[in-house]
């Protein structure tokens, strides 16, 4: 490091190069706030994964939202009945973009052993999903494995998701309005 | 005081006479048939009688019977005593052309949601229900699901296999 005077050009301020995208897609990714909608044995699990023993709060996700309007991310985690699909949906179109989607367990992914009229046979028919998590219910070790899957879409996406014709593509696809306020 | 199941059937008998179609005892439960257009007023007789008092209706469901012509539907009301801690099982037939039959509602109020039930699933109505509409499948659905005609399966299902539920 040589002389003393070079204390300022040390201890000064420093600065490093890259994309708005990437260090955006890093604040983003270390901060995803999960609204968890559990309505199952797989709620259960996710409850062990939020607790002390698996600890999401090292990944800054201790703050639950349950308030769609603050959360990023959507974990849909049990079985969706049919008559519960259009709530999921609202909830769904409530949250602010940008926004993710965590399908854990069966259930939630394919209708799993309910193999009947009741129940919605997966919700990637009403909404659309980031990342599957199997199992049946999956143990905490499986969530935290799809939430660090998550994170590595936050880290890679632009900024400016909601704007690509893929992505408008894919919502009318699901028939979910994009409000677009003029912004491109 | 606690009535026998034998000690019962006289007694109902006693009180309905003619009214009752059949009568036998299952699941050490005495079940009586009746006729279908007479229900509200049994039930009344049954509950508002001094010594019987059945002033607790357990359940109420329907059954469907595709085999049984003219026969089809059944509605099934388990009355209980608390005085005598006894049930009481009650059959009332329907055809399949005209599944109607007199609500009980206004007799026991725990009814009302237990009718809606039963006409959810069995498209059997309740005449003078106060509220008579879906009540556990989605509002949108066209049909009465467990009536046998219905495959149990979800009619969209793309990824599940009989093989994998245990039917071949």
């Amino acid at each position: 490091m040589g002389k003393i005077d070079d204390d300022k050009v040390i201890n000064g301020e420093g600065y490093q190069l890259t994309t708005l995208d990437k260090a955006v897609g890093l604040a983003r990714a270390n901060s995803v706030w999960p609204l968890p909608f559990a309505t199952s044995c797989c709620g259960i699990e996710f409850m062990a994964t939020m607790g002390s023993a698996y600890d999401m709060s090292r990944f800054g996700m201790e703050r639950l939202s349950f308030s769609p309007r603050q959360a990023d991310l959507l974990i849909v985690a049990g079985t969706i009945s049919k008559k519960l699909g259009p709530i999921l949906k609202q909830v769904y179109e409530q949250m602010a973009e940008p926004k993710w989607v965590l399908s854990v367990g069966a259930c939630a992914s394919s209708g799993g052993i309910f193999d009947t009229y009741s129940v919605l046979q997966g919700i990637d028919r009403i909404i659309p999903v980031d990342v599957y998590v199997p199992g049946c219910p999956p143990r905490p070790e499986q969530i935290i494995d799809g939430v660090m899957n998550i994170h590595k879409l936050v880290k890679k996406e632009s900024m400016r998701r909601r704007y690509s014709s893929e992505y408008k593509d894919l919502m009318s696809d699901y028939k979910i309005e994009i409000k677009d306020n003029g912004a491109k | 005081m606690v009535l026998s199941n034998e000690d019962l059937q006289s007694q109902v008998e006693a009180l309905l006479g003619a009214n009752i179609l059949h009568s036998e005892i299952n699941f050490d439960i005495l079940s009586i048939e009746v006729a279908a257009d007479k229900i509200h007023s049994i039930i009344a007789q049954l509950q508002k009688d001094e010594k019987l008092r059945f002033e607790f209706l357990t359940i109420l469901g329907g059954v469907h019977y595709p085999e049984q012509i003219n026969r089809e539907f059944a509605v099934v009301y388990h009355v209980h005593s608390w005085k005598h801690k006894i049930r009481l099982r009650l059959k009332a037939f329907l055809p399949l052309s005209n599944p109607s039959i007199d609500s009980i509602t206004d007799l026991y109020p725990c009814a009302n949601w237990m009718e809606r039930e039963t006409y959810d699933f069995y498209g059997i109505s309740f005449n003078n229900h106060p509220d008579l509409r879906r009540i556990l499948n989605e509002d949108s659905m066209d049909y009465f699901p467990l009536r046998k005609e219905y495959a149990l399966e979800d009619a969209t299902r793309e990824d599940k296999d009989d093989r994998f539920f245990g039917r071949f």
